[in-house]
C-alpha cells in the first residue's frame, strides 16, 4: 500500500512534549523536548526505565495520544492522516486477538475495516500465515495457540495491510526467554522480507541491541531522550548473540541507561563466554 | 435440560462492583434524572389529561399512600414478615446443604444439576399446592414459597464458594498437618463469604418477589399483594401504585441490610469493590 | 472471565488443559452425568413424597413416636399418590372432554410461552437500545444507570396487576390491543432491566488494548460496535437472559392470573386450584407443566449460548 518513499523520513518528531492532566494537581509531564527522525527501513528501539514515556511516545506516533507541544510527521503526514491511511500496523504487549474470530479472521480484520473483498483478504491472510510460519493454523482459534504463536498472529495482523511502518509496544514482553529469542529472529527475518520501518518499545537491553539499527535511550521524570546509540552488527543471525560487538553494544546501552557517559565501544568490555 | 446452568444473578462474579452503585461517584446525576422523571411524569399526566386509571400522577400516589397509610403499612408488615422469615429459613437450609456438599462431594455432583434445573422453573407456581397443604389463610404456605425460591441461588453460590478454593491454600493447610475442620474454618468459609453475600443479595430481592407473587395466588387478605390486586381490580390505581411503592421500598431496605452485613463481615472485599 | 457461570462441577481447571476448548468426550460425559443426576433427583423427590405419605398414614398424622401433628395432612386429597399424578396426564381434562390433560397443558404452555417470549424479545431489543444510548451518552449513563441497578432490588413484578389493568385501557390505532399483549408487556419490562445493565457492562468490557487496536486501524464507530463491542457483550448478556427467561415465565403466569387471560398456565393453575377437591392430581400436573416451561425456556437460552459461544475459550464461558 503505502511504501515510504526514500526521500521523506518515515517519522519526524520535533520538540514533542506531553503533559497529562495539565493545570490540575495531578499534572504529570510525560515527555519533554523529544526530537527524533527515523529513516524509512530503519529499526529503532525505545528503551528506558518504567515511566520514561517510551510507550507514550509511540502512542503519539500512532495517533493514540495527541502531544501537548511539538510536531510529528509520519510519512510526511499528520499522524491522524497516517492512521486513517493505514500507514502503520501496531502490535501490543498482549496479542489482543479476538477470541470469537479464527486466526485467519483475526489477521483479516484490518483488511475488513479497509473494505477489501473476501477473496483478496483470504489470499493476503494465507500469505501472512506463511510469513509467520503458521500456515496450518488459520482455522484455529487464537486461544488454542501458545503465547508465542498468538504474538506471531498479532504481528501478521499488524502487517496485514502491508504498512510501511510497524509500531510495536513490548510485543515479546510476556513471553519466556526461549520463545522470545526465537520471535526476535522471526521479526528480523520478517523485517528483511518486507522492508518495514519499525519502532520497537522494550525493557530488554539484549533485545533492543539484537533487533535495532539504533537504540534510543530514554530517562524518566521528565521523559526525554538521553542517548541514541547506533548498533552496527550487520546481518543478524543466531551467531550474532555471541558476537563480541553484541556484548559491547549491550554494555554501551546499559551504561547509557545508568546515566554514565557512553564510552566508545571497545573490545575491552566484551566478555568471552565460550 | 442437561444444559441448564445455575441461576444467574446480575452479578456473575462475587466481587463485581455493581453492588455499590454510584459509590465514590457523584449522586447528583441520578438525583437530577430522578427528579426530572417524576416532574415530567406529573406534568405529562396533567397536560395530556391522561385519565388517572391509566397512570396516576406521582402526587396522587403520595396522597393515596397517606390516606391508606395504616392499611398499606400493615400490608407491608405482613408481606415483610413472610419474606424475611422465609428468607432466613431458606438461607439456613441452603447453607446447611452447601456445608454437607463439602463433606460429601457426591452430594455436590448430585445436587448442583438439580438445583440449577429447579432454579430455572417458576417455583412460585408451587404456591397453589402449598396453599392446599398448609391452608390458605396461614402464612406458612407463603413462607414455604419464599423458602423454595431462596434456597437455590444461596445453595449454588455458597457451595461454589466452599468448593472452589485455591489448591495452593489447601496444600498449605496440609503442610501444617491440620484436618478438614481447620481447612473449612480457615480456607473454605472465608472463601465462601463473598459468594454467600452475593447470593444473599439476590435472595433478598427474590424473597420479596416470591412473597408478593404468592399473595397474588390467594391466601390471607391485607397483604401488599392482595392490596395491589384488589386496588387494581377496583380501578383504584393510585392506591395500587402506593402499595407497589412500598413493595419497592421493602425490597430496597432488605437489600440495604444485606449490604451492611456484607461490609461488616467481609471488610476485605471493600477495597476491591470500590474500584 | 467475569461471567463464568457458577458451575462448580467444573473442578479447578487443570493448567495443562486450560488452553484447550471444550473437549468433546468430557462435555458429553458431563451431559450424561447431569441427566442421570436430574432423573435421579426427580425419582428421589417422588420417593420422599411417597415416604412422607406412608409415614403420615402409619402414624395417623403425627410425627413418628410423638403426638405432635404434622403441619400438613398426608391424605390422598392433599397429597395425591405419585402414580395418580403420573397417570392423570393421560386422562381427559374432565369427563367427556375429548382432549386429554397433557394436550391441555401443552397448549397452555405454548400460550404462556408465546406471551413470555414475545415480551422477552421486545425487552431484549429495548434493553440493548438503552445500553447503546448509555454507552454513547455519559451523562445519561451516570444519571440513569443507578436507577436501573436499583430496579434490580425492587420487586418489579408487583407492578404486574397494574400493567395488566393499564394494558386493558390502551387504544392503539390500526391494531387491536389484546390482553395477552399486556401480559407480554410484563415480560418485556422484566427482561429490559437486566439486559440494559449487563448489556452496558458487556459493551464496555473490551480492553483499552482492543479499543486502541480498532483505532489504529481507523475503524469507524459502527465497525467497533459490531466487530468488537457486540461480540464482547455476548457472555455478559447470557446470564441476564437466563434470569429474564425465568422471570418472564413467572411474569406471564402472574399477568394471566391478574388479567384473567384464558388459555395459559396461569388460568389453569387458578381453575384447577378452585376445583382441587374433586380432582387434586390435575393441579400437580399443571405445576409440573409450568416447571417444564421454565426449564425449556432456559434451555433455549443455553442452546443459544452454546451456539454464540462455541468458538470461545472455556474460561470465557
Amino acid at each position: 500500500m503505502t511504501t515510504a518513499d526514500t526521500t521523506t523520513p518515515a517519522i519526524e518528531i520535533q520538540g514533542v512534549g506531553m503533559v497529562f492532566n495539565g493545570g490540575r494537581p495531578n499534572e504529570v509531564t510525560a515527555l519533554t523536548d523529544i526530537d527524533l527522525t527515523v529513516q524509512a527501513g530503519e529499526f529503532i528501539s525505545l528503551i528506558g526505565p518504567s515511566g520514561c514515556g517510551k510507550s507514550t511516545l509511540m502512542r503519539i506516533v500512532g495517533d493514540l495520544e495527541t502531544p501537548t507541544s511539538g510536531a510529528v510527521r509520519v510519512n510526511g503526514k499528520d499522524p491522524r492522516q497516517a492512521r486513517l491511511d493505514h500507514d502503520y500496523g501496531m502490535a501490543f504487549q498482549q496479542a489482543g486477538l479476538f477470541d470469537w474470530r479464527t486466526v485467519s479472521a483475526n489477521i483479516e480484520l484490518p483488511l475488513e475495516l479497509m473494505k477489501w473483498n473476501k477473496a483478496r483478504r483470504q489470499t493476503r491472510s494465507s500469505e501472512l500465515l506463511d510469513l509467520v510460519h503458521l500456515a496450518d493454523f488459520g482455522a484455529m482459534r487464537p486461544w488454542e495457540l501458545s503465547g508465542g504463536m498468538q504474538q506471531r498472529v498479532a504481528i501478521a495482523r499488524a502487517l496485514a495491510a502491508s504498512p510501511g511502518l510497524l509500531l510495536m509496544d513490548e510485543p515479546f514482553g510476556a513471553l519466556d526467554e526461549m520463545t522470545r529469542e526465537r520471535m526476535q529472529g522471526e521479526l528480523v527475518r520478517i523485517c528483511a522480507e518486507t522492508g518495514a520501518t519499525v519502532i520497537f518499545v522494550t525493557h530488554s537491553i539484549p533485545e533492543a541491541v539484537y533487533l535495532s539499527d539504533r537504540v534510543v535511550v530514554m530517562s524518566a521524570r521528565p521523559g526525554q531522550i538521553t542517548d541514541v546509540i547506533p548498533v552496527a552488527l550487520g546481518e543478524r543471525n543466531e551467531d550474532t548473540r555471541e558476537d563480541p560487538t553484541f556484548f559491547a553494544s549491550i554494555t554501551t546501552v546499559r551504561e547509557a541507561l545508568r546515566g554514565a557517559p557512553a564510552p566508545a565501544v571497545t573490545g575491552s568490555n566484551s566478555v568471552d563466554i565460550s | 435440560m442437561s444444559t441448564v446452568e445455575a441461576p444467574q444473578t446480575q452479578a456473575p462474579k462475587p466481587k463485581t462492583p455493581s453492588t455499590n452503585p454510584g459509590r465514590g461517584r457523584s449522586l447528583i446525576p441520578p438525583l437530577i434524572v430522578g427528579v426530572v422523571a417524576v416532574v415530567a411524569w406529573e406534568v405529562l399526566v396533567r397536560v395530556f389529561n391522561i385519565q388517572k386509571f391509566l397512570i396516576p400522577r406521582p402526587s396522587s400516589i403520595i396522597a393515596a399512600l397517606s390516606t391508606s397509610w395504616a392499611d398499606i403499612l400493615e400490608g407491608t408488615k405482613r408481606t415483610g414478615y413472610v419474606a424475611v422469615s422465609g428468607l432466613i429459613v431458606g438461607v439456613i437450609i441452603a447453607v446447611a446443604l452447601a456445608l454437607l456438599c463439602t463433606r460429601f462431594h457426591f452430594m455436590a455432583d448430585a445436587l448442583t444439576p438439580m438445583a440449577a434445573a429447579l432454579a430455572a422453573t417458576p417455583i412460585v407456581a408451587l404456591a397453589p399446592i402449598y396453599f392446599k397443604w398448609f391452608g390458605a389463610t396461614d402464612a406458612t404456605a407463603k413462607q414455604c414459597v419464599v423458602v423454595s425460591v431462596v434456597i437455590f441461588p444461596v445453595f449454588i453460590n455458597t457451595a461454589r464458594g466452599l468448593l472452589e478454593v485455591q489448591n495452593v491454600q489447601i496444600e498449605l493447610m496440609h503442610t501444617y498437618g491440620v484436618g478438614d475442620w481447620a481447612i473449612l474454618r480457615e480456607v473454605r468459609l472465608p472463601n465462601a463469604l463473598p459468594f454467600f453475600f452475593t447470593s444473599l443479595k439476590v435472595a433478598s430481592s427474590l424473597a420479596v418477589i416470591a412473597a408478593i407473587v404468592a399473595e397474588y395466588f390467594g391466601g390471607q387478605q391485607g397483604t401488599l399483594g392482595s392490596i395491589i390486586t384488589q386496588s387494581a381490580g377496583l380501578s383504584r390505581y393510585d392506591r395500587a401504585w402506593a402499595a407497589v411503592l412500598m413493595a419497592a421500598l421493602l425490597g430496597i431496605v432488605l437489600y440495604a441490610i444485606v449490604v451492611v452485613l456484607e461490609r461488616t463481615f467481609i471488610p476485605w472485599e471493600r477495597a476491591d469493590a470500590r474500584r | 472471565m467475569a461471567t463464568t457461570a457458577p458451575t462448580f462441577l467444573q473442578k479447578p481447571v487443570d493448567p495443562a488443559r486450560s488452553n484447550s476448548g471444550r473437549s468433546g468426550p468430557s462435555a458429553l460425559s458431563r451431559f450424561a452425568r447431569r441427566t442421570v443426576f436430574i432423573i435421579g433427583g426427580i425419582v428421589a423427590v417422588a420417593l420422599i413424597y411417597t415416604a412422607v405419605k406412608a409415614m403420615g398414614h402409619a402414624t395417623g398424622g403425627t410425627w413418628p413416636f410423638t403426638s405432635m401433628p404434622l403441619p400438613f395432612s398426608t391424605d390422598d386429597v392433599t397429597m395425591p399418590p405419585v402414580m395418580d399424578i403420573v397417570l392423570r396426564f393421560g386422562q381427559p381434562q374432565r369427563t367427556g372432554d375429548p382432549k386429554n390433560l397433557t394436550m391441555w397443558i401443552l397448549e397452555a404452555m405454548l400460550f404462556t410461552f408465546r406471551e413470555a417470549f414475545v415480551g422477552f424479545i421486545i425487552g431484549i431489543i429495548i434493553g440493548m437500545a438503552i445500553a447503546l444510548i448509555m454507552l454513547r451518552t455519559r451523562w445519561l449513563e451516570r444519571g440513569v444507570m443507578p436507577w436501573v441497578i436499583v430496579s434490580q432490588t425492587v420487586p418489579l413484578i408487583a407492578l404486574a396487576p397494574v400493567v395488566v389493568a393499564f394494558g386493558n385501557q390502551i387504544k392503539v390505532p390500526l391494531f387491536s390491543w389484546q390482553q395477552w399483549m399486556s401480559v407480554a408487556l410484563i415480560a418485556t419490562y422484566l427482561t429490559f432491566f437486566p439486559v440494559a445493565v449487563n448489556g452496558l457492562r458487556g459493551l464496555k468490557s473490551p480492553t483499552p488494548l482492543a479499543l486502541d487496536f480498532m483505532r489504529t486501524n481507523a475503524a469507524s464507530g459502527n465497525a467497533t460496535l459490531w466487530k468488537l463491542r457486540m461480540p464482547a457483550a455476548v457472555p455478559f448478556l447470557i446470564p441476564a437472559l437466563k434470569l429474564a427467561a425465568t422471570a418472564s415465565v413467572v411474569g406471564a403466569i402472574v399477568g394471566e392470573i391478574s388479567a384473567g387471560v384464558r388459555g395459559g398456565l396461569g388460568r389453569l393453575l387458578i381453575d384447577y386450584s378452585a376445583q382441587y377437591l374433586s380432582d387434586p392430581s390435575r393441579l400437580y400436573c399443571v405445576v409440573i407443566g409450568a416447571a417444564l416451561l421454565g426449564v425449556l425456556f432456559v434451555a433455549l437460552i443455553n442452546v443459544t449460548d452454546l451456539l454464540l459461544m462455541r468458538n470461545r475459550p472455556r474460561e470465557a464461558r
